[in-house]
């Protein structure tokens, strides 16, 4: 790859405290003109934050160093500078208003008006041409909630490309996307770097910035490690992981011998029905049983019923229960609330934790012993010392980066909340944990750290149901694996006898499971 | 400011408002030449407006989960009235007509919890409709007259401590003795916090800091005990004061040290969230609403017993400074934030505004105009705050150990 573009932006010692921790230190980037430029990290390394910095989130003033964009000194003091001069930034969390039309979310604080009044119809017109450019073909007027996370992403960048960027910010842009809609949204990216306009991607997912990358920058504790260009497809993975991490990793997954023991959960004839739609039912005649010790993965695509089924069976906070039953231990337990769930030893750790993991609101302290107050009570009442305690034990348990466990969560990397909501979950000391995506957003080697973990946990005994949207991971981890598609169990699959191209088939074909066939009875045997 | 900052232990930005309130006693202190800052004034202070306070502890909760409760003012009436009613009319006895209006204040707070927590209609509609029936009601059971309460009410109201032994000190000994047991449970536990939080986080706050704030907050504490002590013979601390410092210290754990507080705080944060923590929503709401309803029958029952009648149009308008309070203690619309003892703050703010400009001859009319502009200020200048990365000046006023910076929320 040559590498005399021109540069569009360079970052110049750019150090950045928050009450006295320093999150970046002396950080110097510069990006090459219609490049894609990784950057790479662990959580908390402050890769959101330098982009944050850049797009004027963090305004200038609040940061040492100099920021050069297009030739010229910026000095953005909030986000709306930073768009003006052509800088758009995605964030790691979708910003999209859910009640609010295609149309309406792209033009939102930027409308297109004539005597005053807004002109929908270039509006519209103007939408659908922006959609086309990513991909999409759907009326503009529908409403973003009716969107999957991989559609919404791509409104985002509509929306960027309505105002004329050129300088686009993706912060770990396919952390809630199943495999097709990251290849989608990476093949969109690259379209775009056709027609000159730059790129800046934050990712855990090294294979991504493996496929389109120009140049990799690796930040580690708020330092610049090393930056180099590479050739997009012959990335040297491993290299990128040896700095970030300090230290080389020869398996992405921890080696582990599983002993599973009795059956301790098993789920029979699950059936559920969609609350919005009547009569669509999300989860049909489900069974399945997890050992203790053992890990059993689920596979599916998006809207395949994978969290539906979990949060359903977690004291049915999904959905409407029609049929089936819980058996934890041999015993069938009605399990109605998710109270009577976290009191009967499971735990569900959500996969969307904005909406479903975490009050945004609270103390990472507080949030960890949420889930299990009882076991904090003195005399009746929480005792602080005790949560304090719990918290810091946590806070070295799973290494997680803060600054005090008194603070905000949201004072965390996306990664180190993800890590405070496990610990919640923990804390209520599971016999079987559903764990739904909880890798979304984690760092090579905080993931490494994670599994190992799951292996522990394993080893003590307790069942471990792993939802994930990728395949390696379950591959990499799971004993047994179990296939969704369209609400169904079309399949099981033993880790030794799996593969990518089989778990592929049965996740997207009905064909294995006609209802009422034998399947059933077969998949729930129990050898 | 350097040395305040570090007795408190805190950002001096999270004081403005205990700041503000102080400036406001001295100016109508001196405007009203002097007036202000009596044995007397103090006295009408608590007895006078205790309902604002009181009641501001249950709509912080109403708030944090994120409703609103526009029916107290109506609430307090009615069950003021029914008290009334079923003494005069029905011959029961003092105590027999608490116990009938408490429990009519229960069935109301069932309803409007009911219809928030099962059908899902919000507390601003359910409340709405409350405050409208309970007004029509109150009216309407009175026929719009007057009705005497019993005597043995008027302790609960405008009741003072037993004045023992005045003849030796010439004060009233009960009230210094609360002042007493005040500061040493102040100083107790200021210096419990100090070393337990040694222990867990292995740092040691300086002792000279904690005694400087012991001494700070004793004098503050002394000299309240001592202003309300040299009053007239046979005055002290309001009855209706010490209810209220009962309940604040009842609300302040139950907000902050119980499994119910958090499940209030996590409901008003994020309500999915903590549906999938285990918080049964519904009844979050339902208890909360319900608590509403039960401290303004209180405050009817009080306030009644202080004018020594009910009347059709008592507790008009209050549900308006009961909301401000909290407002402008830095709680949030949205829910989630605020606490006690700032909305107690804020409460005292509107308090004090009411009395001073009552002593000052102000009319109502500019009263309201007044206290609607400091609401505005005082929200917009907590805003502003939040803006800048900065704390809740107010929404977090007094530290809990260690998080003296704790950062407000930046949204994305
Ligand atoms: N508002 C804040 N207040 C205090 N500390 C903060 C704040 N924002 C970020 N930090 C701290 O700065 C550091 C860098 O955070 P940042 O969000 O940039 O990490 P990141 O590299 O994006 O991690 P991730 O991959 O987990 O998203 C972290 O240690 C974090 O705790
Ligand atoms: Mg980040």
């Amino acid at each position: 790859m040559t590498q005399q573009q021109p540069t569009i932006l360079r970052m110049q010692g750019i150090t950045k405290s928050f009450q006295g921790v320093r999150a970046l230190d002396d950080v110097t980037l510069e990006v090459g003109a219609g490049t894609i430029h990784a950057i790479c990290g662990e959580n908390g390394a402050g890769k959101s934050t330098l982009m944050n910095v850049l797009s004027g989130v963090h305004p200038y003033g609040t940061y040492e160093g100099k920021i050069v964009f297009e030739g010229q000194a910026v000095t953005f003091k909030d986000i709306k500078e930073s768009v003006a001069a052509g800088i758009a930034i995605i964030h790691q969390e979708l910003t999209t208003i859910p009640e609010l039309s295609i149309t309406e979310n792209i033009f939102i604080g930027n409308e297109i008006t004539k005597f005053g009044l807004i002109n929908w119809d270039l509006a519209k017109k103007r939408t659908t041409d922006l959609l086309s450019q990513v991909g999409l073909t759907m009326d503009p007027g529908t409403p973003i909630k009716y969107l999957g996370a991989g559609q919404q992403q791509l409104v985002e960048i509509a929306k960027a490309l309505s105002k004329d960027v050129r300088l686009l910010i993706l912060d770990e842009p396919t952390s809630s996307l199943n495999e097709t809609e990251s290849n989608n949204l990476l093949g969109i990216i690259k379209e775009l770097k056709g027609r000159g306009i730059t790129a800046i991607m934050i990712s855990h997912k090294l294979n991504e910035i493996a496929m389109i990358a120009d140049a990799v920058t690796v930040i580690r504790d708020g330092r610049v490690i090393e930056t180099y260009p590479v050739t997009a497809g012959q990335v040297d993975e491993n290299r990128i992981i040896r700095s970030m991490v300090g230290r080389t990793i020869e398996n992405r997954y921890p080696l582990h011998e599983s002993h599973p023991g009795e059956v301790i959960f098993e789920v029979a004839d699950w059936c559920v029905e969609d609350p919005n739609v009547a009569g669509r039912m999300v989860c049909k005649h489900s069974n399945f049983y997890v050992r203790a010790g053992e890990i059993v993965g689920f596979a599916g695509l998006m809207g395949a019923g994978r969290t539906e089924l979990m949060r359903s069976i977690f004291g049915h906070s999904y959905g409407i229960w029609r049929s089936g039953s819980v058996k934890l231990k041999g015993t069938q337990q009605k399990i109605t609330s998710v109270d009577a769930a976290i009191r009967q030893g499971l735990a569900y750790l959500p996969e969307d934790r904005k909406v479903y993991g975490i009050n945004l609101l609270d103390k990472i302290s507080t949030t960890i012993v949420s889930a299990n107050l009882k076991a904090i009570l003195q005399h009746g009442l929480i005792s602080l010392d005790a949560q304090q305690r719990v918290a810091e034990d946590y806070h070295e348990a799973l290494n997680i980066k803060m600054a005090n466990v008194n603070y905000g969560v949201t004072t965390l990397s996306g990664g180190n909340q993800q890590k405070v909501v496990l610990a919640k979950w923990l804390f209520t000391n599971p016999d079987t944990l559903i764990l739904d995506e909880p890798t979304r957003g984690i760092d090579v080697g905080a993931k490494y750290e994670i599994y190992k973990l799951i292996h522990a946990l394993a080893d003590e005994g307790k069942a471990i149901i792993l939802v994930s949207s990728e395949l390696v991971e379950l591959l990499g981890m799971a004993d047994r694996i179990y296939t969704l598609f369209e609400g169904r169990i079309t399949g099981m699959l033993k880790c030794d006898e799996a593969n990518q191209e089989k778990l592929m088939r049965m996740m997207t074909s009905k064909t294995e499971a006609e209802p009422g066939s034998t399947t059933r009875e077969t998949l729930h045997e129990i050898p | 400011m350097k040395y305040l900052k570090q007795i408190f232990s805190g950002d001096i930005r999270q004081y403005t408002m205990v700041i503000a309130l102080v400036v406001f006693i001295l100016v109508f202190h001196i405007a009203s030449g002097g007036k202000v800052i009596t044995p007397s004034n103090f006295q009408n202070l608590i007895s006078g407006y205790f309902y604002v306070l009181l009641m501001a502890l249950g709509m912080l909760m109403v708030i944090v989960i994120g409703q609103i409760d526009l029916s107290v003012g109506s609430v307090a009436a009615f069950t003021g009235m029914f008290l009334a009613i079923t003494a005069r009319d029905l011959g029961f006895p003092w105590w027999l007509a608490i116990l009938a209006s408490l429990i009519v204040g229960v069935a109301i707070g069932s309803l409007q919890g009911f219809w928030l927590s099962k059908l899902n209609v919000p507390g601003f509609i359910t409340t709405l409709g409350g405050m409208m029936i309970f007004r029509g009601a109150t009216i309407w059971i009175s026929g719009s007259k007057s009705v005497p309460v019993p005597e043995e009410l008027k302790i609960f109201g405008a009741g003072y401590l037993p004045d023992w032994g005045r003849e030796l000190t010439g004060l009233n000994n009960l009230t210094l003795l609360l002042g007493i047991i005040g500061i040493a449970i102040y100083a107790f536990i200021q210096l419990r916090r100090r070393s337990r939080s040694a222990e867990v986080t292995g740092v040691k706050e300086g002792l000279w800091l904690v005694v400087l704030r012991i001494v700070l907050v004793g004098a503050v504490i002394g000299f309240l005990a001592y202003t309300f002590a040299s009053g007239r013979k046979g005055t002290s601390f309001p009855v209706p004061g010490v209810t209220l410092i009962i309940l604040i210290v009842f609300y302040q754990i139950l907000t902050q040290r119980t499994r119910f507080g958090r499940s209030v705080y996590a409901v008003g944060g994020n309500k999915n969230a903590a549906r999938l923590s285990g918080v049964n929503v519904p009844k979050t709401y339902f208890l909360t609403m319900l608590n509403m309803s039960v401290l303004a029958t209180l405050a009817g029952i009080m306030f009644v017993g202080r004018t020594t009648a009910a009347g059709p149009a008592d507790g008009n308008m209050w549900e308006l400074d009961v909301i401000a309070s909290v407002f402008i203690g830095g709680a949030a619309v949205s829910g989630g934030i605020g606490t006690v003892p700032s909305t107690m703050v804020g409460g005292m703010v509107m308090v004090v505004l009411s009395n001073g400009l009552q002593l000052l001859g102000v009319g109502a009319d500019r009263t309201a105009v007044i206290k609607g502009c400091v609401l505005l200020i005082a929200v917009a200048f907590d805003i502003l705050n939040k803006q800048q990365g900065r704390p809740s000046i107010t929404g977090r006023l007094f530290p809990k150990k260690e998080n003296p910076e704790e950062k407000a929320m930046e949204g994305p």
